[in-house]
């Protein structure tokens, strides 16, 4: 009975997206003041519905209802609680339903952020937001009912898929989402602006904060799924270029691109058609991410859930979308014309670079991502595309474009370079080469020409982008939050450039078999195997060796890699041990028991990778700092609202409308 | 021609792209399996109900036999269950059960209560054997011909509509001229119960 009414509620919620659609697109096109007002109130409905229908599902798999069809393929009764909640995320239909939650969360935080836009506007970005929700919700009580019944019932469940079962998988898809979906805000004031055919630059005022707390999202999703993947399947890596995490890729390569053009375009007024061109991208690569990870075209680890049938209601999906956006945009961007010029060295022309080189990257990930259909659909055969293609091809594009940044932070608006930032940029490029030589050359002695570019270009982006609160600091002026952020988030690539940098130049790994009490050497460290015993966990039982680590002699670490068998899918499965540590990670898992109690171990070294995961999170911290920063120096709600009446003299009539 | 124009024209392309990598996404998704026009992998597995009598491949040969890997704890196998009844009343193909990673408790229970289509049961306990099969999720049906050669694969759960358009067809060609209405083997969308 409940369940029905959470399906019953999903149908409401769609009834009010479409009010929403409806009312936001045609209430100023028709010059309707009171529909303008429904709009809000038809998106809380759809808040309050959406979150009904997900509180239901909840519910379902908390009560292990196992005549609910997705609870009996993805709960078991011998789950813990904690995952019987989180399995809500852990396949396809209840992915949709967190994504359609996510975009209600977003859309609610549109309509209380609308006061400061003008109602018009504001009217029009929710009304494209709700053809989204529409779409999706369509798309998920069409062919992807959470609430299906089964009939009759399981006794039990099929269980969660075991490498779901962990504690980062909890958050990832949330927070990965709120990304990926965040950037529907942007798409939709893009779109706003593109049907009122605005010629000032205000949209890209207002776009800015949207895009950037969907771009730190992103950036710790992405960061969270690779720190899962890199001690829940056991090998050790931490990025695959796996179409899943391309997908997630991609529109955070262009989502960062559209920060800096946003830049721009706010500043100077330049660049306003290549900036709503980024803002309708980044936003359709989050959905042909959705269609690729979906539909089963890409065969993928992480594609646990495709379904082809799925493809083609997606593929239409995405025609009215991305298509109507596109279409929009090849009407209307002609109008949006830049009148200002600059110099060849400005900040202009080195955001310039910034975009076209970001831009090339995402193209790059992207063939790569669909080379292997593209070439079976041409009958080419099987391809395979993997690190061998990626790992260098994305260097061609973003090595220049990490070189440019220091210089880039320090460039003056419109003309003259760098001027007084000359000195102590130049001065941080020689202290990060010297560093960056005695690093790559001194401590960790890799003889390989990139490390220590890669080592220098990355102390050279941490240098220069403290170069900035220094100054200000000694000259005791305050900091604004913008400038904060921005050098937050540099510092932050750079830290994540140096992990990068150590973590590929200087892993060592070692497959081999021991006996207890045989050890191996890795570097520095000593690893000897212990031998093991048999475990048995709640719904798992398997096999716990103990590896110690002494470096020197001197105790370390001491290691309990497992291999597990989960009971009720029969899956066995790897769990790394791992000694984490923030100049370096020691790794051991478990391979297969080759007999006589002897084990095939995998032992690993790797320096700095935390500096991986770290530096993601310096950057979205940067980013929430700017955003955050804005509002408390921002312009009173009134005061921008004057500046856009004064300012915007509408030339497509929703005057009537205000 | 208007420069704004060329967004949408790379979209249309990729949606082209993306139609046809579509349409073509089935038989990607799937290995064909290996086993197709070999002999059934060699076994010796435990009787379900007579202790004594051990399942081995020799028995399969001599006339055709289905063979269906399933489980208790496998939710498709439970929606298939009717249709591998209705088989054993058409007696045309004897149906051989491989009760894949799962406690014999559970499985005679579900037999009692559900009816039981096989007409002997393997118990493949540590899931050994299923390996040699490259079973990877049940339920999967295998069609082996008198020769003991593997014919037909079908993955996911029967239907009515698989078993006469797949599996009968074969069964009925004259011995030598079987010639397969598609490629040997199929899947149901969404199959479930992915197991290793």
């Amino acid at each position: 009975m409940l369940v029905e009414l959470g399906h019953y509620a999903l149908i409401l919620a769609l009834l009010l997206a479409a009010a929403q659609a409806f009312f936001g697109l045609a209430g100023p096109a028709l010059q309707r003041e009171r529909w303008l007002a429904a709009v809000p109130s038809a998106a809380c409905g759809q808040f309050v519905f959406v979150a009904l229908a997900v509180g239901v599902l909840v519910h379902a798999f908390v009560t292990n209802d196992f005549s609910v069809r997705y609870v009996a393929e993805n709960s078991n009764s011998a789950l813990p609680l904690f995952y019987r909640v989180t399995a809500l995320w852990g396949a396809h239909e209840g992915s949709m339903l967190l994504w359609i939650l996510v975009l209600t969360l977003w859309t609610m935080a549109l309509v209380a952020r609308s006061r400061y836009l003008p109602p018009a506007f504001a009217a029009r970005a929710l009304g494209v937001l709700g053809v989204i929700s529409f779409c999706f919700l369509l798309f998920t009580l069409a062919t992807s009912n959470p609430f299906a019944r089964l009939i009759p019932a399981a006794p039990d469940g099929n269980d969660l898929n075991p490498l779901l079962q962990d504690p980062a998988f909890a958050v990832h898809p949330p927070i990965l989402y709120m990304g990926y979906v965040g950037f529907s805000v942007s798409f939709a004031l893009a779109c706003a602006a593109m049907i009122e055919g605005r010629r000032d630059q205000l949209w890209a005022h207002w776009m800015r904060p949207w895009t950037v707390m969907a771009w730190a999202f992103l950036a710790c999703g992405i960061a969270l799924g690779s720190w899962w993947a890199y001690y829940e399947l056991g090998w050790g890596g931490f990025w695959f270029w796996d179409p899943v995490e391309n997908a997630s890729f991609m529109p955070w390569l262009i989502g960062t691109a559209l920060i800096h053009s946003l830049a721009v375009t706010d500043k100077r007024g330049l660049f306003k058609s290549w900036t709503l061109l980024l803002a309708v991208t980044a936003f359709s690569l989050s959905l042909i991410g959705t269609f690729l990870v979906r539909s089963g075209v890409l065969v993928s680890v992480h594609s646990f859930a495709a379904d082809p049938s799925r493809g083609i209601f997606i593929l239409i999906l995405l025609v009215v979308m991305i298509g109507g956006a596109l279409a929009l945009y090849a009407w209307r961007a002609p109008l949006m014309k830049s009148a200002a010029g600059f110099d060849f060295i400005s900040r202009e022309s080195f955001l310039l670079f910034n975009n076209i080189l970001l831009t090339i990257a995402a193209a790059v990930v992207f063939g790569g991502t669909l080379a292997p259909m593209i070439a079976d659909t041409l009958g080419l055969g099987t391809l395979s595309v993997g690190p061998p293609y990626f790992n260098p091809s994305f260097l061609v594009p973003i090595l220049p474009m990490l070189s440019l940044v220091a210089l880039g932070m320090h460039a003056r608006w419109r003309r003259g370079g760098l001027k007084e930032a000359r000195r102590p940029v130049l001065l941080a490029l020689g202290a990060a080469l010297i560093l960056g030589l005695a690093l790559s050359l001194g401590v960790y002695m890799h003889p390989l020409t990139l490390t220590p570019i890669g080592a220098t270009v990355g102390l050279w982006i941490i240098l220069a982008a403290l170069i900035d609160p220094i100054q200000r600091l000694r000259r005791r002026q305050r900091l604004p939050a913008s400038v904060a952020g921005m050098s937050i988030a540099h510092i932050g690539l750079g830290v994540f450039v140096l992990g990068i940098t150590f973590v590929q130049s200087n892993t060592i790994e070692r497959d081999i078999a021991l006996k207890p009490g045989q050890s191996a050497q890795l570097g520095a460290y000593q690893f000897r195997y212990d031998g093991g015993q048999d475990i048995e966990g709640p719904n798992y039982e398997g096999f716990r060796g103990k590896v110690t680590i002494t470096r020197n002699g001197a105790p370390v670490s001491v290691l309990y890699p497992e291999k597990r068998r989960y009971l009720v899918q029969g899956t066995v499965q790897t769990t790394a041990a791992i000694a984490p540590g923030l100049n370096r990670d020691l790794l051991a898992a478990l391979g297969e028991d080759v007999g006589a109690g002897a084990w095939s171990l995998r032992l690993q070294y790797r320096p700095l990778i935390r500096c991986v995961w770290i530096g993601a999170l310096i950057m979205a911290i940067g980013g929430v700092t700017a955003v955050i920063g804005r509002r408390q120096r921002g312009l009173a709600p009134q005061d921008e609202r004057l500046a856009l009446n004064a300012g915007a003299a509408h030339l497509h009539g929703e005057g009537g409308a205000r | 021609m208007n420069r704004f124009l060329l967004p949408l024209a790379g979209f249309v392309l990729l949606l082209v792209v993306l139609l046809v990598g579509l349409t073509r996404a089935p038989d990607k998704s799937i290995l064909p399996s290996p086993l197709i026009g070999k002999p059934v992998p060699q076994f010796t597995l435990p009787n379900l109900f007579d202790s004594t009598q051990p399942v081995s491949s020799e028995s399969l040969k001599g006339r055709w036999m289905l063979v269906n890997v399933w489980g208790t704890w496998c939710v498709e196998c439970r929606a298939e269950h009717q249709v591998l009844l209705q088989i054993k009343q058409q007696a045309r193909v004897p149906i051989l059960g491989i009760d894949w990673k799962d406690q014999n408790e559970d499985a005679m229970a579900w037999l009692a209560q559900l009816g039981n289509p096989y007409e002997r049961v393997a118990t493949d306990r540590d899931g050994r054997v299923a390996i040699d099969w490259g079973v990877y999720g049940a339920p999967e049906s295998f069609l082996i011909s008198p020769a003991g050669t593997v014919v037909y694969k079908h993955i996911g759960a029967m239907t009515e509509q698989v078993w006469q358009s797949e599996f009968l067809p074969r069964v009925n060609a004259p011995a030598g001229t079987a010639a397969p209405p598609a490629s040997p083997v199929s899947t149901a969308a969404g199959a479930t119960g992915r197991g290793a």
